[in-house]
Protein backbone atom coordinates (compact mmCIF):
# COMPACT_ATOMS: atom_id res chain seq x y z
CA UNK A 1 0.00 0.00 0.00
CA UNK A 2 2.67 2.49 1.09
CA UNK A 3 4.73 1.49 -1.88
CA UNK A 4 1.87 2.42 -4.21
CA UNK A 5 1.53 5.84 -2.59
CA UNK A 6 5.28 6.29 -2.84
CA UNK A 7 5.37 5.39 -6.50
CA UNK A 8 2.47 7.77 -7.14
CA UNK A 9 4.42 10.54 -5.41
CA UNK A 10 7.53 9.70 -7.40
CA UNK A 11 5.66 9.85 -10.65
CA UNK A 12 4.30 13.29 -9.72
CA UNK A 13 7.80 14.51 -8.95
CA UNK A 14 9.16 12.96 -12.14
CA UNK A 15 6.39 14.60 -14.17
CA UNK A 16 7.20 17.93 -12.54
CA UNK A 17 10.89 17.58 -13.45
CA UNK A 18 9.93 16.65 -16.99
CA UNK A 19 7.68 19.70 -17.28
CA UNK A 20 10.40 21.92 -15.87
CA UNK A 21 12.89 20.58 -18.39
CA UNK A 22 10.40 21.26 -21.19
CA UNK A 23 9.90 24.77 -19.89
CA UNK A 24 13.70 25.30 -19.73
CA UNK A 25 14.12 24.03 -23.26
CA UNK A 26 11.36 26.35 -24.43
CA UNK A 27 13.00 29.29 -22.65
CA UNK A 28 16.31 28.44 -24.25
CA UNK A 29 14.82 28.33 -27.72
CA UNK A 30 13.14 31.66 -27.00
CA UNK A 31 16.48 33.16 -25.88
CA UNK A 32 18.29 31.86 -28.96
CA UNK A 33 15.67 33.25 -31.31
CA UNK A 34 15.73 36.67 -29.60
CA UNK A 35 19.53 36.73 -29.76
CA UNK A 36 19.54 35.77 -33.42
CA UNK A 37 16.99 38.38 -34.39
CA UNK A 38 18.83 41.12 -32.46
CA UNK A 39 22.03 40.09 -34.22
CA UNK A 40 20.39 40.17 -37.65
CA UNK A 41 18.89 43.62 -36.98
CA UNK A 42 22.27 44.88 -35.75
CA UNK A 43 23.97 43.59 -38.90
CA UNK A 44 21.32 45.24 -41.09
CA UNK A 45 21.71 48.60 -39.33
CA UNK A 46 25.45 48.18 -39.42
CA UNK A 47 25.56 47.49 -43.12
CA UNK A 48 23.52 50.65 -43.79
CA UNK A 49 26.19 52.62 -41.92
CA UNK A 50 28.90 50.73 -43.66
CA UNK A 51 27.57 51.41 -47.12
CA UNK A 52 27.28 55.11 -46.28
CA UNK A 53 30.96 55.56 -45.71
CA UNK A 54 33.82 53.17 -45.11
CA UNK A 55 37.42 53.28 -46.03
CA UNK A 56 36.81 50.93 -48.91
CA UNK A 57 34.74 53.55 -50.69
CA UNK A 58 36.55 56.74 -49.71
CA UNK A 59 40.02 57.68 -50.88
CA UNK A 60 42.33 54.86 -51.87
CA UNK A 61 45.31 57.06 -52.57
CA UNK A 62 48.36 54.82 -52.29
CA UNK A 63 51.06 57.35 -53.12
CA UNK A 64 52.80 57.36 -49.70
CA UNK A 65 52.54 53.65 -49.08
CA UNK A 66 55.71 51.60 -48.87
CA UNK A 67 55.28 47.97 -49.85
CA UNK A 68 58.14 46.84 -47.63
CA UNK A 69 56.66 48.55 -44.56
CA UNK A 70 53.24 47.15 -45.36
CA UNK A 71 54.50 43.57 -45.59
CA UNK A 72 56.45 44.02 -42.36
CA UNK A 73 53.39 45.33 -40.55
CA UNK A 74 51.13 42.59 -41.85
CA UNK A 75 53.55 40.02 -40.45
CA UNK A 76 53.86 41.93 -37.17
CA UNK A 77 50.07 42.00 -36.81
CA UNK A 78 49.94 38.25 -37.35
CA UNK A 79 52.62 37.74 -34.69
CA UNK A 80 50.77 39.89 -32.16
CA UNK A 81 47.53 38.03 -32.90
CA UNK A 82 49.35 34.81 -31.96
CA UNK A 83 50.03 36.18 -28.49
CA UNK A 84 46.44 35.89 -27.26
CA UNK A 85 46.07 32.13 -27.95
CA UNK A 86 49.64 31.76 -26.62
CA UNK A 87 48.52 33.38 -23.40
CA UNK A 88 45.59 30.96 -23.26
CA UNK A 89 48.09 28.06 -23.29
CA UNK A 90 50.48 29.82 -20.91
CA UNK A 91 47.76 30.39 -18.32
CA UNK A 92 45.95 27.13 -19.14
CA UNK A 93 48.96 25.05 -18.10
CA UNK A 94 49.32 26.87 -14.80
CA UNK A 95 45.83 26.19 -13.44
CA UNK A 96 44.48 22.92 -12.09
CA UNK A 97 43.18 20.59 -14.77
CA UNK A 98 39.52 21.12 -13.89
CA UNK A 99 39.90 24.78 -14.94
CA UNK A 100 42.06 24.56 -18.06
CA UNK A 101 39.28 25.08 -20.61
CA UNK A 102 37.68 27.84 -18.56
CA UNK A 103 41.02 29.64 -18.50
CA UNK A 104 41.67 29.13 -22.20
CA UNK A 105 38.16 30.34 -23.01
CA UNK A 106 38.69 33.64 -21.19
CA UNK A 107 41.57 34.57 -23.49
CA UNK A 108 39.89 33.03 -26.52
CA UNK A 109 36.67 35.00 -25.97
CA UNK A 110 38.67 38.23 -25.86
CA UNK A 111 39.77 37.62 -29.47
CA UNK A 112 36.13 37.49 -30.55
CA UNK A 113 34.59 40.27 -28.48
CA UNK A 114 37.39 42.83 -28.61
CA UNK A 115 37.87 42.47 -32.38
CA UNK A 116 34.24 43.40 -32.98
CA UNK A 117 34.25 46.22 -30.41
CA UNK A 118 37.45 47.59 -31.93
CA UNK A 119 35.68 47.69 -35.30
CA UNK A 120 32.45 49.18 -33.89
CA UNK A 121 33.87 52.01 -31.75
CA UNK A 122 37.09 50.98 -29.97
CA UNK A 123 39.48 52.26 -32.62
CA UNK A 124 37.55 55.50 -32.79
CA UNK A 125 37.69 56.07 -29.01
CA UNK A 126 41.43 55.35 -28.95
CA UNK A 127 42.65 56.97 -32.15
CA UNK A 128 39.83 59.33 -33.19
CA UNK A 129 40.14 63.11 -33.01
CA UNK A 130 41.17 64.30 -29.56
CA UNK A 131 38.52 65.35 -27.03
CA UNK A 132 39.93 67.23 -24.01
CA UNK A 133 43.19 65.20 -24.18
CA UNK A 134 41.28 62.29 -22.64
CA UNK A 135 39.55 60.28 -25.33
CA UNK A 136 39.00 60.00 -29.08
CA UNK A 137 35.85 61.17 -30.81
CA UNK A 138 33.44 59.18 -32.99
CA UNK A 139 35.13 59.94 -36.35
CA UNK A 140 36.19 56.34 -36.97
CA UNK A 141 33.07 54.53 -35.79
CA UNK A 142 32.58 51.29 -37.77
CA UNK A 143 35.68 52.13 -39.81
CA UNK A 144 34.08 55.28 -41.15
CA UNK A 145 36.93 57.43 -42.53
CA UNK A 146 39.47 54.65 -41.96
CA UNK A 147 40.92 54.42 -45.42
CA UNK A 148 43.42 52.31 -47.28
CA UNK A 149 45.51 55.44 -47.77
CA UNK A 150 48.56 55.88 -45.59
CA UNK A 151 48.38 56.98 -41.94
CA UNK A 152 49.44 60.47 -41.00
CA UNK A 153 53.23 60.70 -41.12
CA UNK A 154 53.55 57.01 -41.95
CA UNK A 155 53.89 54.68 -44.89
CA UNK A 156 51.33 51.96 -44.18
CA UNK A 157 47.59 51.90 -44.93
CA UNK A 158 45.44 53.14 -42.06
CA UNK A 159 43.43 49.91 -42.09
CA UNK A 160 46.65 48.02 -41.39
CA UNK A 161 47.37 50.28 -38.43
CA UNK A 162 43.78 49.62 -37.30
CA UNK A 163 44.25 45.84 -37.37
CA UNK A 164 47.71 46.02 -35.74
CA UNK A 165 46.25 48.00 -32.85
CA UNK A 166 43.28 45.61 -32.67
CA UNK A 167 45.63 42.76 -31.76
CA UNK A 168 47.01 44.78 -28.83
CA UNK A 169 43.49 45.46 -27.62
CA UNK A 170 42.65 41.73 -27.73
CA UNK A 171 45.73 40.79 -25.72
CA UNK A 172 45.43 43.30 -22.87
CA UNK A 173 42.20 42.13 -21.18
CA UNK A 174 43.32 38.51 -21.70
CA UNK A 175 46.40 39.30 -19.56
CA UNK A 176 44.17 40.23 -16.61
CA UNK A 177 42.46 36.82 -16.62
CA UNK A 178 45.51 35.28 -14.90
CA UNK A 179 44.72 37.22 -11.73
CA UNK A 180 41.21 35.85 -11.33
CA UNK A 181 41.86 32.38 -12.72
CA UNK A 182 39.68 29.52 -11.51
CA UNK A 183 36.80 31.63 -10.09
CA UNK A 184 35.26 34.17 -12.52
CA UNK A 185 31.74 33.49 -13.82
CA UNK A 186 31.96 33.31 -17.62
CA UNK A 187 28.76 35.26 -18.37
CA UNK A 188 29.86 38.10 -16.12
CA UNK A 189 33.35 37.95 -17.61
CA UNK A 190 31.96 38.80 -21.04
CA UNK A 191 30.25 41.89 -19.63
CA UNK A 192 33.41 42.84 -17.72
CA UNK A 193 35.42 42.45 -20.94
CA UNK A 194 33.17 44.83 -22.88
CA UNK A 195 33.16 47.47 -20.12
CA UNK A 196 36.92 47.21 -19.50
CA UNK A 197 37.96 47.59 -23.11
CA UNK A 198 35.58 50.53 -23.54
CA UNK A 199 36.27 52.50 -20.37
CA UNK A 200 39.87 51.59 -19.47
CA UNK A 201 41.79 50.40 -22.53
CA UNK A 202 40.48 52.87 -25.12
CA UNK A 203 41.10 56.00 -23.01
CA UNK A 204 44.57 54.77 -21.96
CA UNK A 205 45.56 53.98 -25.54
CA UNK A 206 44.37 57.45 -26.48
CA UNK A 207 46.41 59.09 -23.71
CA UNK A 208 49.61 57.44 -24.85
CA UNK A 209 49.32 56.88 -28.60
CA UNK A 210 46.19 58.72 -29.79
CA UNK A 211 47.36 62.25 -28.99
CA UNK A 212 46.13 62.40 -25.38
CA UNK A 213 47.77 64.09 -22.41
CA UNK A 214 50.57 61.60 -21.73
CA UNK A 215 51.97 61.98 -25.22
CA UNK A 216 51.72 65.77 -24.74
CA UNK A 217 53.72 65.85 -21.48
CA UNK A 218 56.39 63.80 -23.24
CA UNK A 219 55.84 60.39 -21.62
CA UNK A 220 57.38 57.59 -23.68
CA UNK A 221 55.90 54.15 -24.20
CA UNK A 222 57.30 52.44 -27.27
CA UNK A 223 55.20 49.29 -27.46
CA UNK A 224 52.70 49.32 -24.64
CA UNK A 225 54.28 49.17 -21.20
CA UNK A 226 51.69 51.61 -19.86
CA UNK A 227 48.73 50.72 -22.01
CA UNK A 228 49.14 46.95 -21.97
CA UNK A 229 51.17 45.83 -18.98
CA UNK A 230 50.68 48.47 -16.31
CA UNK A 231 46.98 48.67 -17.18
CA UNK A 232 46.48 44.91 -16.94
CA UNK A 233 48.60 44.68 -13.77
CA UNK A 234 46.67 47.42 -11.97
CA UNK A 235 43.36 45.96 -13.17
CA UNK A 236 44.51 42.57 -11.89
CA UNK A 237 44.99 43.99 -8.39
CA UNK A 238 41.45 45.40 -8.47
CA UNK A 239 40.13 42.00 -9.58
CA UNK A 240 41.91 40.18 -6.74
CA UNK A 241 40.45 42.59 -4.19
CA UNK A 242 36.90 42.42 -5.57
CA UNK A 243 36.81 38.65 -6.16
CA UNK A 244 38.61 37.38 -3.09
CA UNK A 245 40.88 34.37 -2.91
CA UNK A 246 40.22 30.97 -4.40
CA UNK A 247 38.51 28.48 -2.13
CA UNK A 248 41.22 26.69 -0.18
CA UNK A 249 43.95 29.21 -1.12
CA UNK A 250 47.02 28.71 1.08
CA UNK A 251 45.39 25.64 2.67
CA UNK A 252 45.41 23.28 -0.29
CA UNK A 253 48.09 22.57 -2.87
CA UNK A 254 47.32 24.26 -6.17
CA UNK A 255 50.20 23.21 -8.43
CA UNK A 256 50.19 23.93 -12.19
CA UNK A 257 48.70 20.93 -13.99
CA UNK A 258 50.79 21.00 -17.19
CA UNK A 259 53.94 23.08 -17.40
CA UNK A 260 54.78 21.83 -20.89
CA UNK A 261 51.59 23.54 -22.09
CA UNK A 262 52.77 26.67 -20.29
CA UNK A 263 56.13 26.40 -22.04
CA UNK A 264 54.52 26.18 -25.49
CA UNK A 265 52.48 29.25 -24.58
CA UNK A 266 55.51 31.19 -23.41
CA UNK A 267 57.54 30.40 -26.53
CA UNK A 268 54.72 31.67 -28.75
CA UNK A 269 54.48 34.77 -26.56
CA UNK A 270 58.21 35.37 -27.02
CA UNK A 271 57.94 34.98 -30.79
CA UNK A 272 54.84 37.18 -30.85
CA UNK A 273 56.66 39.81 -28.84
CA UNK A 274 58.95 40.56 -31.80
CA UNK A 275 55.87 41.63 -33.75
CA UNK A 276 54.65 43.50 -30.69
CA UNK A 277 57.86 45.47 -30.11
CA UNK A 278 59.54 45.87 -33.46
CA UNK A 279 56.15 46.22 -35.16
CA UNK A 280 55.58 49.26 -32.98
CA UNK A 281 58.15 51.05 -35.14
CA UNK A 282 55.37 50.96 -37.78
CA UNK A 283 57.95 50.53 -40.54
CA UNK A 284 60.62 48.06 -41.65
CA UNK A 285 63.24 50.52 -40.48
CA UNK A 286 66.44 50.59 -38.42
CA UNK A 287 64.24 51.46 -35.46
CA UNK A 288 62.42 48.14 -35.86
CA UNK A 289 65.77 46.33 -35.80
CA UNK A 290 66.82 48.20 -32.65
CA UNK A 291 63.59 47.14 -30.97
CA UNK A 292 64.09 43.55 -32.17
CA UNK A 293 67.60 43.32 -30.73
CA UNK A 294 66.60 44.99 -27.46
CA UNK A 295 63.62 42.65 -27.06
CA UNK A 296 65.75 39.54 -27.37
CA UNK A 297 68.41 40.90 -25.00
CA UNK A 298 65.85 42.03 -22.43
CA UNK A 299 64.13 38.65 -22.45
CA UNK A 300 67.40 36.73 -22.15
CA UNK A 301 68.62 38.96 -19.30
CA UNK A 302 65.29 38.53 -17.50
CA UNK A 303 65.50 34.75 -17.86
CA UNK A 304 69.01 34.63 -16.40
CA UNK A 305 68.25 37.14 -13.65
CA UNK A 306 65.25 35.13 -12.43
CA UNK A 307 66.88 31.72 -12.44
CA UNK A 308 70.06 33.17 -10.91
CA UNK A 309 68.15 34.75 -8.04
CA UNK A 310 66.13 31.58 -7.67
CA UNK A 311 69.29 29.47 -7.48
CA UNK A 312 70.74 31.68 -4.76
CA UNK A 313 67.45 31.70 -2.86
CA UNK A 314 66.30 28.09 -3.16
CA UNK A 315 69.27 26.18 -4.50
CA UNK A 316 67.35 24.94 -7.55
CA UNK A 317 66.47 26.38 -10.93
CA UNK A 318 62.90 25.80 -12.13
CA UNK A 319 61.42 25.89 -15.63
CA UNK A 320 58.44 27.91 -14.42
CA UNK A 321 60.92 30.33 -12.88
CA UNK A 322 62.80 30.64 -16.17
CA UNK A 323 59.54 31.27 -17.99
CA UNK A 324 58.50 33.90 -15.45
CA UNK A 325 61.85 35.67 -15.77
CA UNK A 326 61.64 35.70 -19.56
CA UNK A 327 58.17 37.19 -19.36
CA UNK A 328 59.32 39.78 -16.80
CA UNK A 329 62.23 40.75 -19.06
CA UNK A 330 59.93 41.08 -22.07
CA UNK A 331 57.46 43.20 -20.10
CA UNK A 332 60.26 45.41 -18.80
CA UNK A 333 61.79 46.04 -22.21
CA UNK A 334 58.44 46.76 -23.90
CA UNK A 335 58.20 50.51 -23.19
CA UNK A 336 61.95 50.99 -23.63
CA UNK A 337 62.86 48.88 -26.66
CA UNK A 338 62.78 51.72 -29.20
CA UNK A 339 64.66 54.23 -27.06
CA UNK A 340 67.58 52.46 -25.36
CA UNK A 341 70.91 50.89 -26.27
CA UNK A 342 71.44 47.11 -26.17
CA UNK A 343 73.52 47.38 -22.97
CA UNK A 344 70.70 49.26 -21.28
CA UNK A 345 68.29 46.53 -22.44
CA UNK A 346 70.30 43.92 -20.62
CA UNK A 347 70.35 46.06 -17.48
CA UNK A 348 66.58 46.62 -17.75
CA UNK A 349 66.02 42.88 -18.20
CA UNK A 350 68.12 42.01 -15.16
CA UNK A 351 66.51 44.61 -12.91
CA UNK A 352 62.94 43.70 -13.95
CA UNK A 353 63.62 39.97 -13.62
CA UNK A 354 64.96 40.39 -10.10
CA UNK A 355 62.26 42.80 -8.92
CA UNK A 356 59.53 40.51 -10.25
CA UNK A 357 61.16 37.52 -8.54
CA UNK A 358 61.15 39.31 -5.21
CA UNK A 359 57.54 40.44 -5.57
CA UNK A 360 56.09 37.11 -6.66
CA UNK A 361 58.07 35.29 -3.97
CA UNK A 362 56.94 37.52 -1.16
CA UNK A 363 53.37 38.04 -2.32
CA UNK A 364 52.37 35.75 0.57
CA UNK A 365 52.69 38.75 2.88
CA UNK A 366 49.85 40.47 1.06
CA UNK A 367 46.34 39.15 1.48
CA UNK A 368 45.37 38.95 -2.19
CA UNK A 369 45.33 35.81 -4.35
CA UNK A 370 46.97 36.87 -7.61
CA UNK A 371 46.66 33.33 -8.96
CA UNK A 372 49.03 33.47 -11.93
CA UNK A 373 51.07 36.51 -10.87
CA UNK A 374 49.72 39.19 -13.21
CA UNK A 375 50.48 41.93 -10.66
CA UNK A 376 53.84 40.38 -9.83
CA UNK A 377 55.00 40.18 -13.44
CA UNK A 378 52.96 42.46 -15.73
CA UNK A 379 52.21 45.13 -13.12
CA UNK A 380 55.60 45.23 -11.44
CA UNK A 381 57.53 44.57 -14.65
CA UNK A 382 55.54 47.26 -16.46
CA UNK A 383 56.13 49.86 -13.76
CA UNK A 384 59.84 49.00 -13.56
CA UNK A 385 60.16 49.14 -17.37
CA UNK A 386 58.38 52.46 -17.59
CA UNK A 387 60.55 54.09 -14.92
CA UNK A 388 63.74 52.54 -16.34
CA UNK A 389 62.80 54.01 -19.74
CA UNK A 390 62.95 57.39 -18.00
CA UNK A 391 66.46 56.52 -16.86
CA UNK A 392 68.03 54.82 -19.89
CA UNK A 393 66.33 56.41 -22.92
CA UNK A 394 68.62 58.32 -25.24
CA UNK A 395 68.21 60.35 -28.41
CA UNK A 396 71.29 58.61 -29.79
CA UNK A 397 69.08 55.58 -30.43
CA UNK A 398 65.88 57.32 -31.47
CA UNK A 399 65.77 61.01 -32.29
CA UNK A 400 62.00 61.00 -31.70
CA UNK A 401 62.62 59.90 -28.09
CA UNK A 402 64.21 61.90 -25.29
CA UNK A 403 67.17 61.72 -22.94
CA UNK A 404 66.66 59.94 -19.63
CA UNK A 405 68.13 60.51 -16.19
CA UNK A 406 71.30 58.61 -17.09
CA UNK A 407 71.89 60.99 -20.02
CA UNK A 408 71.45 64.07 -17.86
CA UNK A 409 67.83 65.06 -18.31
CA UNK A 410 65.17 65.08 -15.61
CA UNK A 411 62.23 65.98 -17.84
CA UNK A 412 61.57 62.54 -19.30
CA UNK A 413 62.03 60.86 -15.92
CA UNK A 414 59.37 63.10 -14.38
CA UNK A 415 57.01 62.47 -17.29
CA UNK A 416 57.51 58.71 -16.88
CA UNK A 417 56.78 58.83 -13.15
CA UNK A 418 53.65 60.95 -13.62
CA UNK A 419 52.30 58.85 -16.49
CA UNK A 420 53.02 55.59 -14.63
CA UNK A 421 51.26 56.74 -11.46
CA UNK A 422 48.33 58.12 -13.45
CA UNK A 423 47.92 54.89 -15.44
CA UNK A 424 48.08 52.72 -12.33
CA UNK A 425 45.50 54.82 -10.48
CA UNK A 426 43.19 55.11 -13.49
CA UNK A 427 43.26 51.40 -14.32
CA UNK A 428 42.97 50.35 -10.67
CA UNK A 429 40.03 52.53 -9.63
CA UNK A 430 38.33 52.24 -13.02
CA UNK A 431 38.46 48.45 -12.81
CA UNK A 432 37.14 48.48 -9.24
CA UNK A 433 34.15 50.49 -10.43
CA UNK A 434 33.59 48.27 -13.47
CA UNK A 435 33.69 45.13 -11.34
CA UNK A 436 31.26 46.71 -8.87
CA UNK A 437 28.82 47.50 -11.67
CA UNK A 438 29.27 44.08 -13.30
CA UNK A 439 28.64 42.41 -9.97
CA UNK A 440 25.36 44.34 -9.58
CA UNK A 441 24.17 43.17 -13.00
CA UNK A 442 25.48 39.61 -12.83
CA UNK A 443 27.51 38.07 -9.96
CA UNK A 444 31.20 38.00 -10.87
CA UNK A 445 32.15 34.96 -8.84
CA UNK A 446 31.03 31.38 -9.39
CA UNK A 447 29.21 29.62 -6.56
CA UNK A 448 31.21 27.55 -4.09
CA UNK A 449 29.94 24.34 -5.65
CA UNK A 450 30.79 25.48 -9.20
CA UNK A 451 34.27 26.44 -8.05
CA UNK A 452 34.77 23.01 -6.53
CA UNK A 453 33.51 21.37 -9.72
CA UNK A 454 35.88 23.49 -11.81
CA UNK A 455 35.12 26.03 -14.52
CA UNK A 456 35.31 23.48 -17.35
CA UNK A 457 32.24 21.58 -16.24
CA UNK A 458 30.35 24.33 -14.40
CA UNK A 459 30.79 27.14 -16.96
CA UNK A 460 31.24 25.34 -20.25
CA UNK A 461 29.94 21.80 -19.77
CA UNK A 462 33.03 20.15 -21.23
CA UNK A 463 36.10 18.32 -20.05
CA UNK A 464 39.66 18.82 -21.31
CA UNK A 465 41.17 15.45 -20.54
CA UNK A 466 39.39 12.13 -20.68
CA UNK A 467 41.89 9.55 -19.54
CA UNK A 468 39.73 6.46 -19.88
CA UNK A 469 37.88 5.26 -23.00
CA UNK B 1 45.99 -20.74 -4.35
CA UNK B 2 47.45 -17.50 -3.08
CA UNK B 3 47.34 -13.93 -4.28
CA UNK B 4 50.56 -11.94 -3.99
CA UNK B 5 50.17 -8.19 -3.89
CA UNK B 6 53.45 -6.30 -4.14
CA UNK B 7 53.94 -2.55 -3.97
CA UNK B 8 57.21 -1.57 -5.61
CA UNK B 9 59.21 1.35 -6.97
CA UNK B 10 57.97 2.20 -10.46
CA UNK B 11 61.33 1.86 -12.23
CA UNK B 12 61.72 -1.73 -10.95
CA UNK B 13 58.69 -3.09 -12.81
CA UNK B 14 60.49 -4.34 -15.96
CA UNK B 15 63.17 -6.15 -13.99
CA UNK B 16 60.63 -7.87 -11.72
CA UNK B 17 58.37 -8.83 -14.62
CA UNK B 18 61.27 -10.44 -16.51
CA UNK B 19 62.39 -12.40 -13.45
CA UNK B 20 58.86 -13.70 -12.85
CA UNK B 21 58.44 -14.74 -16.48
CA UNK B 22 61.71 -16.66 -16.12
CA UNK B 23 60.35 -18.72 -13.22
CA UNK B 24 57.20 -19.56 -15.16
CA UNK B 25 54.66 -16.92 -14.17
CA UNK B 26 52.59 -16.14 -17.24
CA UNK B 27 50.17 -13.47 -16.07
CA UNK B 28 49.89 -10.52 -13.75
CA UNK B 29 47.88 -7.34 -13.17
CA UNK B 30 49.67 -4.04 -12.72
CA UNK B 31 48.22 -0.80 -11.32
CA UNK B 32 49.81 2.62 -11.05
CA UNK B 33 49.15 3.81 -7.51
CA UNK B 34 50.17 6.61 -5.14
CA UNK B 35 50.73 6.48 -1.43
CA UNK B 36 53.08 7.08 1.44
CA UNK B 37 54.90 5.08 4.08
CA UNK B 38 58.09 5.65 5.98
CA UNK B 39 59.85 7.03 2.87
CA UNK B 40 57.80 10.28 3.12
CA UNK B 41 57.43 12.70 0.22
CA UNK B 42 59.36 15.58 -1.33
CA UNK B 43 58.80 19.29 -1.93
CA UNK B 44 58.18 21.03 -5.24
CA UNK B 45 58.25 24.78 -5.82
CA UNK B 46 56.19 26.80 -8.29
CA UNK B 47 57.13 30.49 -8.12
CA UNK B 48 56.16 31.46 -4.59
CA UNK B 49 54.35 28.22 -3.78
CA UNK B 50 56.30 25.54 -1.93
CA UNK B 51 54.30 22.35 -2.22
CA UNK B 52 54.80 19.27 -0.05
CA UNK B 53 54.04 16.19 -2.14
CA UNK B 54 53.16 13.45 0.31
CA UNK B 55 51.85 10.82 -2.12
CA UNK B 56 54.61 9.16 -4.11
CA UNK B 57 54.03 7.14 -7.28
CA UNK B 58 54.35 3.36 -6.88
CA UNK B 59 53.33 0.30 -8.85
CA UNK B 60 51.12 -2.44 -7.45
CA UNK B 61 51.53 -5.94 -8.92
CA UNK B 62 48.87 -8.59 -8.34
CA UNK B 63 49.65 -12.24 -9.12
CA UNK B 64 47.63 -15.36 -8.25
CA UNK B 65 49.71 -18.56 -8.08
CA UNK B 66 49.57 -22.18 -6.94
CA UNK B 67 50.81 -22.73 -3.39
CA UNK B 68 53.97 -24.49 -4.53
CA UNK B 69 55.09 -21.54 -6.68
CA UNK B 70 54.54 -19.02 -3.87
CA UNK B 71 58.03 -19.17 -2.32
CA UNK B 72 59.79 -18.76 -5.67
CA UNK B 73 57.71 -15.74 -6.60
CA UNK B 74 58.25 -13.99 -3.26
CA UNK B 75 61.97 -14.66 -3.46
CA UNK B 76 62.17 -13.24 -6.97
CA UNK B 77 60.23 -10.10 -6.04
CA UNK B 78 62.32 -9.43 -2.95
CA UNK B 79 65.54 -9.96 -4.88
CA UNK B 80 64.66 -7.62 -7.71
CA UNK B 81 62.64 -4.94 -5.89
CA UNK B 82 65.58 -4.04 -3.65
CA UNK B 83 67.55 -0.88 -4.34
CA UNK B 84 71.16 -2.13 -4.65
CA UNK B 85 71.88 -5.26 -2.65
CA UNK B 86 71.11 -3.76 0.76
CA UNK B 87 67.73 -2.26 -0.06
CA UNK B 88 66.48 1.19 0.94
CA UNK B 89 63.49 2.82 2.61
CA UNK B 90 60.70 2.98 0.02
CA UNK B 91 61.45 -0.33 -1.72
CA UNK B 92 57.91 -1.51 -1.01
CA UNK B 93 55.92 -4.30 0.62
CA UNK B 94 54.46 -7.71 -0.21
CA UNK B 95 51.05 -8.93 0.99
CA UNK B 96 49.72 -12.48 0.64
CA UNK B 97 46.06 -13.51 0.56
CA UNK B 98 44.22 -16.79 0.36
CA UNK B 99 42.22 -17.25 -2.83
CA UNK B 100 38.99 -19.24 -2.77
CA UNK B 101 38.66 -20.02 -6.44
CA UNK B 102 39.63 -18.90 -9.93
CA UNK B 103 37.45 -19.22 -13.03
CA UNK B 104 38.47 -18.78 -16.67
CA UNK B 105 35.66 -16.83 -18.29
CA UNK B 106 36.09 -18.28 -21.80
CA UNK B 107 35.84 -21.96 -20.85
CA UNK B 108 34.39 -21.92 -17.35
CA UNK B 109 37.38 -23.98 -16.02
CA UNK B 110 37.91 -23.62 -12.28
CA UNK B 111 40.84 -23.84 -9.84
CA UNK B 112 44.53 -23.74 -10.66
CA UNK B 113 44.00 -24.80 -14.29
CA UNK B 114 42.26 -21.46 -14.77
CA UNK B 115 45.35 -19.48 -13.78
Amino acid sequence: MTQKIKSAETSVVLKKIKDENKEKKYQRIKKVSIFTSVLIIAILIGSIFAIKGTGFISSNDASNISNADTVFMIISSILVMLMTPALALFYGGMVRKKNVLGTIMQSFAALGIVSIIWFLYGYSLAFGGDVANLIGNFDFIMQKNVSLASIEGGTIPEQLFFIFQMMFACLTPALITGAFAERFKFKSYLLFLILWITFIYCPLAHWVWGGGWISKIGGLDFAGGLVVHIASGAAALACCIMLGSRKGYKKENMPPHNLTLTFIGLMFLWVGWFGFNSGSALSASTLAITAFVNTQLGAAAGLLAWIGTEYLHRGKVTVLGGMSGTLAGLVGITPACGFVTPVSSIIIGIITGMICYVLTTFKGFFKYDDSLDVIGIHGTGGIAGSILTGIFATVLVNSDGANGLFYGSLELFNAQIISTIASVLFAFFGTLLILYITNKISPIRVSEFEEMQGLDISQHGENAYRLQI
Amino acid sequence: MKKIEAIIKPYKIEEIKNSLVEIGIHGMTVTYVEGFGSQGGHTESYRSAEIAVSFLPKIKIEIVVDNEKLENVIEAIIKHAKTDSDGAIGDGKIFIYNIENAIRIRTGEEGSVAL
